[in-house]
C-alpha cells in the first residue's frame, strides 16, 4: 500500500517515531511520479533535487517543534508563484518566469513544513475545465487516459489521483478546485472567498480567485486548510476572521443538520447516473440523523453568462501586464514597441486566453460598461441573494459538483459555449463566494462522481463536518484508480 | 498684448501634484526623487504576476487634506478603478486611479490679477498613482524604463474652464502650489516633477457662450513656462481662426527651446481606457470623525493670513500676498516678529533685500541660512541705536550668507556705532581743522559743503558714526567758533 | 447587438493582440454566441439593485505609510528580457 494511503496522523506517527522519514516519503513520491507521469503529465516543473535536500535537512535536524503538515510531499499549481522554481501559468508566454517572491500559501507551506515536489499543469492562466488549454502538455485522467482530469487544477487533481503526492494546492474561479477533484475522485475544496490569501496566486478574476487544497479525503483536506487560511496584509481583500480548528469539527455527528438539495443542479443536462449517485449520497445523509429537502436557487440559470462577462472583463485587465517588458517572453525583432506588445502577446497566448481577453475587453470598451459589466454585477447580487435566502433555512446545500464525469480529451474543443455550460454547478457557488467541498459519492460507468456540499461564508467547518461525517459512511474516498 | 484680441481664451488646467508620503500608495516602497534606477522597487510595483495593492493611509488623508484646502466637498464613500492603457511606464498596464468616484469635488480657489480677485472652480481631485520614467537613447536605439516612480501617490486636481488668461493660469497655479504647501502635503517642486500641469485651451469670439474646438497642453514644465506655452497656443490659435481654419481638437506638446507647441500624433489612438473597478481594493468609507480629525489638522491658509497681516500688522494687501504666498516665507516673518513688534520694518526687509537677493539669485527661502531670529534681532539693533540702517545693510547680508545673528556679526566685524559725543567731537574738530576751505565755503552760505564734512567723517569713522550725532556735532562746532 | 470582424479587430488592438484572418473569423462567431447567450440577464430586471463587486462586503482595508525594503537590483532585473543601465529597455518610444 502506498504510503501517500495513510492518514495523516499516521504518517506523523511513525516520522514522530522513526519508523518512517521523511527522505522515504519524498523517494516515495519521486518513485510514483516517474512510474506515472508519462501516462498522466501532471508536473509541469519537478523540484525532485530541492525536495529531497529539503527531505534530508529535516531528517538531520529532527526538530521537536513540526509544522503541520511536515514532511509530506505536495504538489502546486502552476500559477502559485514559488520563488526559484519557475512558475509558467502553463502559458508559453510565462514559460521563462523565475519567480521573484514567494506567494503567501507558499510561505504558509514552508511554515507547515511541507514538501514542494514541483508545479503542476493547468488550463493556461487557469481558463479552462480540461486541461486542454495547457500550452505545453495534456494531463490525463488517471482513472481513463482517454478521459481529461477536468480543469482548471488538473494537474493538481490528477497528480493526488494517481498517488503522486499527498496532497496539491489548486485555485477555484468557477470551480477550477471542484469540477477537477469529482472528475478525479478525490476531495476538493473551495475555501470561502477572502480564506486564504490571493497575494502571489497569478490573477484569473480577481473578484473570484480562491486557493484551497486538493486530497485523498476530507481530513486531510481540513489539515491543509488549517495551515494556508488565514489573514494576510499584502492582500486587501482577504478576511480578517479568526480561524478555528478544522480538525476539531471533524466529530462524524450531524444529527438534525438541515441541508438543502440545490434543484436547479439536478434538472436538464444532468446525466441520470450522476443524479442516481447524489439521491443515494441524501440516502446516506439521512441515515447520519440529518434533514434533507428541496431548495430553489432561481438565478442560476443567469450564473454562467454573469461569470463569463465578469472573470473575463477582469481577466482583460489582469492578463494586460504580460507585455513583454519586464518578464516573460518578448517576441524577436519587434519593429517597435506597438510590435512588440503585439506579437509578444499573440505569440505568448492561447487561443482560449485570447478568446476571453477579445470578451472582457470587449465588454469594458466605451459604450458596453453599464450593458455588461455592471449588469453582471448587479445579477451577481441576485445570485448571492438565492444562496442568502437558502442559508436562512438550511445549514447546507447539497449538490452534484459536475452535470457528467469526466469527458473525452478532444471531445468537446471548439464549442467554447458547451464546455462553458459543464460549469453550472460549481459557478453560482463561486459568485455568491461562498465555501464549498466537492467529496467522491460513487462511479458512473467507473468514472467517480463528485458530490458537492455548499456552507455559509466562513463555515468551513460545517462543510468539513458534513463531507467528513458523509465520508465515514462510504468507501468511495478509497477507491483509487487502476494506473 | 497691445491690441485688443477679438476672442476671448478659455482655459481649463489639470494639476497633478505628488503626495510626500513616506511610501508609495500601494506598496512599502520608499518614495524617492533621483535615487538609482529600480532601486525602489518591489514586485508589487513591478506588477509581477500575482500581485496586489495595498492602499496608504497617508495618501488618503494627504489627498483629504488638500481638497479640503481647496473647498471641495469631501465624498462619504470612494472606490478605485483601473485605467487600462498600455505603455512602459506603466508596469501593470492600467493606473489605478479614481474615475466616477473622487475623493473630492466642486471646490474653489480665489487668485488675484492685477489687484482683481476672481474664484476659480474646481471640478473634481482624485487619488491615482504615478508612472514610471521613460528615457530616450541617443539615435533611437531604444528607450530605457526606471519603475522608481512608479506608485508614487499623486492627487489630480482639475480646474472649471473658468481660466481666461495665461496670467490667471499663472496666478493659479501660484496659489495652488501655495495652499499644497501650506497643508504639508507634497514639496510641489515644478523642477523635480512633483507639480505637473496639462492645459485644455480653446478661445472663442467675445459674447460667444459656446466653447471653442480645444487643444490640450502638455509638458510645460514651469510656471513661466505654462505661461508662455498658453500664450503661444492662445496666439497659434487664434491665427488658425482668423485665417479661416478651424482648431483641431488634438493633444500638444510645448516646446521650451524653441517656443512653439507641436501636435503629438502618438497620442491621437481613440482612447477607449475601459475603467472597471478594481477588484484587489475594497471600498473607503469616510465618516464624519475622519472627516472632523483630517479637518483640524490644516493650518492657516494663505488668503487667511494674508487678510491678518493686513489687519493685525497694517501691512499693504499687496506686501501681505507676496509674503503669504510662500509658507516659509510667511513663516519666516512671523519668527522675525518673535524678536520685534515692528512688523511693518520686518516686512520691507523681507519685500526688499530678501526677495531682492533670493530672485537675483534664483533661490527660496529655505535655501539660504538667515532666520527669522536674525531679521528681528537686527531690526531691534536699529531701533536702539546699536547700528545704523546703513550698516545695516552689511549686517543683512552677513546674515543672508552666514546665518549668523546680527550680534555676533556686528561684534566680529566691529559695527556698532559710534555714539559717544566726546568720540565723535574729537573726529569733527581734527576734520574741520583739516578742511578750513569747506568751512568757509559753508559760512559763505554753501550748504552743500556740510555733506563734504559730514561724508569725511563718516569716512574716517567707517561709517559707524552715529549720523545724526555727527549732524548735530558738526553744527554746533560750525556755529559756535 | 452583433460583433463585425472590424469590431474584432479594434478590441484585438486595443488588447494588443495580433489575429490571424482565420482567428478574426473564429473569434467573429464566437463572440457573437457568447455576447447573444449573455443577453438572457437583459431579461433581469436589475433596476435598484446594487452591483456586487466582492461577495462580502469590506471597506477601509489600508495599511501604514511604513517603509518595506525594496529588491536589490538583480532581482529587479532577473527576468528582464532586455536591460540597460540597470533599467528595462523597450524599443525607441516615439513622442
Amino acid at each position: 500500500m502506498s504510503l501517500f494511503n495513510l492518514r495523516l496522523s499516521e504518517v506523523h506517527d511513525r516520522l514522530h517515531h522513526r519508523d518512517l522519514s521523511v527522505r522515504e516519503l519524498v523517494q516515495a513520491s519521486v518513485a510514483r511520479i516517474s512510474e506515472t507521469d508519462a501516462k498522466i503529465g501532471a508536473f509541469l516543473t519537478l523540484n525532485e533535487e530541492g525536495a529531497l535536500a529539503q527531505a534530508k535537512a529535516m531528517d538531520a535536524s529532527g526538530a521537536a517543534e513540526r509544522g503541520l503538515l511536515y514532511g509530506l510531499p505536495a504538489g502546486i499549481k502552476d500559477n502559485i508563484v514559488t520563488e526559484g522554481l519557475r512558475t509558467t501559468c502553463a502559458s508559453q508566454f510565462l514559460s521563462n518566469y523565475d519567480p521573484i517572491y514567494d506567494a503567501t500559501v507558499v510561505e504558509k507551506l514552508k511554515a507547515a513544513q511541507s514538501v514542494t515536489m514541483g508545479k503542476l499543469n493547468m488550463d493556461e492562466f487557469a481558463m479552462g475545465g480540461s486541461n486542454e488549454n495547457s500550452s505545453f502538455q495534456l494531463t490525463r485522467n488517471p482513472w481513463d487516459t482517454e478521459r481529461v482530469p477536468g480543469g482548471s487544477s488538473g494537474g493538481s487533481a490528477a497528480s493526488v489521483a494517481a498517488g503522486q503526492v499527498y496532497f496539491s494546492l489548486g485555485s477555484d474561479t468557477g470551480g477550477s478546485i471542484r469540477q477537477p477533484a469529482a472528475y478525479c475522485g478525490i476531495v476538493g475544496l473551495k475555501p470561502t472567498y477572502g480564506l486564504v490569501s490571493r497575494y502571489g496566486l497569478v490573477a484569473f478574476a480577481s473578484s473570484l480567485d480562491q486557493i484551497g487544497p486538493l486530497t485523498k479525503n476530507v481530513e486531510d483536506s481540513a489539515y491543509v486548510l488549517q495551515a494556508i487560511a488565514g489573514h494576510d496584509k499584502r492582500d486587501t481583500t482577504s478576511a480578517n476572521v479568526e480561524i478555528p480548528d478544522y480538525t476539531a469539527a471533524l466529530t462524524g455527528d450531524i444529527k438534525g443538520l438541515r441541508i438543502g438539495v440545490a434543484k436547479e443542479y439536478l434538472g436538464e443536462g444532468i446525466d441520470p447516473q450522476v443524479k442516481a449517485r447524489v439521491m443515494e449520497a441524501l440516502k446516506t445523509f439521512e441515515a447520519l440523523g440529518a434533514e434533507w429537502e428541496e431548495v430553489s436557487l432561481p438565478h442560476t440559470d443567469y450564473a454562467i453568462a454573469t461569470y463569463y462577462l465578469l472573470a473575463s472583463s477582469e481577466a482583460s485587465s489582469n492578463l494586460a501586464r504580460f507585455d513583454g517588458v519586464r518578464y516573460g517572453v518578448r517576441a524577436e525583432d519587434p519593429a517597435n514597441l506597438l510590435d512588440l506588445y503585439k506579437k509578444s502577446r499573440s505569440e505568448g497566448f492561447g487561443p482560449e486566453v485570447k478568446r476571453r481577453i477579445m470578451l472582457g475587453t470587449y465588454a469594458l470598451s466605451s459604450g458596453y460598461y453599464d450593458a455588461y459589466y455592471k449588469k453582471a454585477q448587479q445579477v451577481r447580487t441576485l445570485i448571492k441573494h438565492d444562496f442568502d435566502q437558502a442559508f436562512e433555512r438550511f445549514d447546507l446545500i447539497v449538490g452534484p459538483t459536475a452535470p457528467t464525469t469526466a469527458f473525452r480529451i478532444g471531445e468537446q474543443v471548439g464549442d467554447p459555449l458547451t464546455m462553458y455550460l459543464n460549469d453550472i454547478c460549481t459557478i453560482p457557488v463561486s459568485l455568491a463566494g461562498v465555501p464549498a467541498i466537492s467529496v467522491p459519492c460513487g462511479l458512473a460507468d467507473g468514472l467517480p462522481v463528485g458530490l458537492q456540499i455548499i456552507g455559509k461564508p466562513f463555515d468551513e467547518s460545517t462543510v468539513l463536518r458534513a463531507a467528513h461525517a458523509f465520508e465515514g459512511m462510504t468507501e468511495f474516498h478509497k477507491l483509487r484508480p487502476a494506473l | 498684448m497691445s491690441t485688443v484680441s477679438p476672442y476671448e481664451t478659455v482655459v481649463g488646467l489639470e494639476v497633478h501634484v505628488e503626495l510626500h508620503t513616506k511610501t508609495k500608495i500601494f506598496c512599502g516602497c520608499e518614495t524617492s526623487f533621483g535615487a538609482s534606477p529600480n532601486s525602489h522597487t518591489c514586485p508589487v510595483c513591478l506588477g509581477h504576476p500575482g500581485v496586489l495593492p495595498v492602499l496608504n493611509r497617508q495618501a488618503v488623508e494627504y489627498a483629504m487634506k488638500a481638497a479640503m484646502a481647496i473647498n471641495c466637498e469631501i465624498a462619504d464613500w470612494c472606490k478605485f478603478d483601473r485605467k487600462n492603457y498600455f505603455y512602459p511606464d506603466s508596469p501593470k498596464a492600467y493606473q489605478i486611479s479614481q474615475y466616477d468616484e473622487p475623493i473630492g469635488s466642486n471646490g474653489w480657489i480665489d487668485i488675484e490679477v492685477n489687484g482683481q480677485s476672481k474664484r476659480i472652480g474646481i471640478t473634481r481631485l482624485h487619488l491615482e498613482e504615478d508612472a514610471g520614467k521613460l528615457t530616450h537613447m541617443d539615435g533611437g536605439l531604444g528607450s530605457l524604463v526606471d519603475l522608481n516612480r512608479v506608485g508614487t501617490p499623486l492627487v489630480e486636481i482639475v480646474s472649471e474652464p473658468d481660466i481666461r488668461s495665461p496670467e490667471e493660469a499663472k496666478a493659479y497655479l501660484e496659489k495652488l502650489k501655495a495652499i499644497m504647501q501650506y497643508c504639508d502635503v507634497s514639496d510641489v517642486k515644478m523642477e523635480e516633477g512633483s507639480l505637473r500641469c496639462d492645459a485644455n485651451v480653446s478661445i472663442r469670439p467675445w459674447g460667444q457662450e459656446k466653447f471653442g474646438t480645444r487643444t490640450e497642453l502638455k509638458n510645460m514644465n514651469s510656471f513661466r513656462g505654462v505661461q508662455r506655452g498658453l500664450e503661444y497656443e492662445v496666439m497659434r490659435q487664434s491665427d488658425v481662426l482668423d485665417s479661416g481654419g478651424k482648431v483641431v481638437q488634438e493633444t500638444r506638446r510645448w516646446d521650451e527651446s524653441q517656443g512653439k507647441t507641436f501636435s503629438m500624433r502618438s497620442k491621437e489612438e481613440a482612447h477607449d481606457y475601459r475603467y472597471f473597478p478594481d477588484p484587489d481594493l475594497v471600498r473607503v468609507q469616510i465618516d464624519a470623525e475622519w472627516k472632523e480629525r483630517v479637518r483640524a489638522s490644516i493650518p492657516e491658509l494663505p488668503d487667511a493670513r494674508q487678510a491678518r497681516y493686513t489687519q493685525e500688522y497694517g501691512l499693504p494687501s499687496y506686501d501681505a500676498g507676496v509674503i503669504t504666498s510662500s509658507m516659509k516665507l510667511a513663516d519666516f516673518f512671523e519668527e522675525s516678529l518673535k524678536y520685534t513688534d515692528d512688523a511693518k520694518a520686518s516686512a520691507n526687509w523681507i519685500m526688499g533685500d530678501l526677495l531682492g537677493y533670493l530672485n537675483a539669485n534664483n533661490l527660496e527661502i529655505q535655501q539660504v541660512p538667515i532666520t527669522g531670529q536674525g531679521l528681528g534681532e537686527m531690526i531691534q539693533l536699529i531701533a536702539k541705536g546699536t547700528i545704523s540702517s546703513k550698516i545695516a545693510k552689511t549686517v543683512f547680508k552677513a546674515m543672508l550668507e552666514s546665518g549668523k545673528l546680527p550680534q555676533q556679526i556686528v561684534e566680529e566685524q566691529g559695527l556698532v556705532q559710534i555714539s559717544d559725543e566726546g568720540a565723535i567731537l574729537t573726529i569733527v574738530d581734527r576734520i574741520v581743522e583739516a578742511n578750513p576751505q569747506s568751512v568757509e565755503d559753508f559760512r559763505g552760505g554753501k550748504d552743500k559743503a556740510i555733506g563734504f564734512l559730514v561724508g569725511q567723517i563718516m569716512k574716517e569713522t567707517k561709517g559707524k558714526a552715529n549720523p545724526g550725532l555727527v549732524n548735530k556735532l558738526l553744527m554746533d562746532r560750525l556755529k559756535n567758533s | 447587438m452583433s460583433i463585425t470582424t472590424k469590431d474584432v479587430e479594434h478590441v484585438a488592438n486595443l488588447a494588443r493582440l495580433t489575429l490571424t484572418e482565420d482567428e478574426k473569423e473564429q473569434f467573429t462567431g464566437q463572440l457573437n454566441a457568447i455576447l447573444k447567450y449573455a443577453e438572457k440577464l437583459n431579461g433581469l430586471d436589475t433596476s435598484g439593485v446594487e452591483p456586487t463587486s466582492h461577495a462580502l462586503p469590506m471597506s477601509n482595508v489600508m495599511r501604514e505609510d511604513a517603509p518595506k525594503a525594496s529588491l536589490p537590483i538583480e532581482k529587479v532585473l532577473r527576468n528582464a528580457p532586455e536591460a540597460e543601465d540597470d533599467q528595462f529597455k523597450v524599443p525607441a518610444v516615439l513622442e
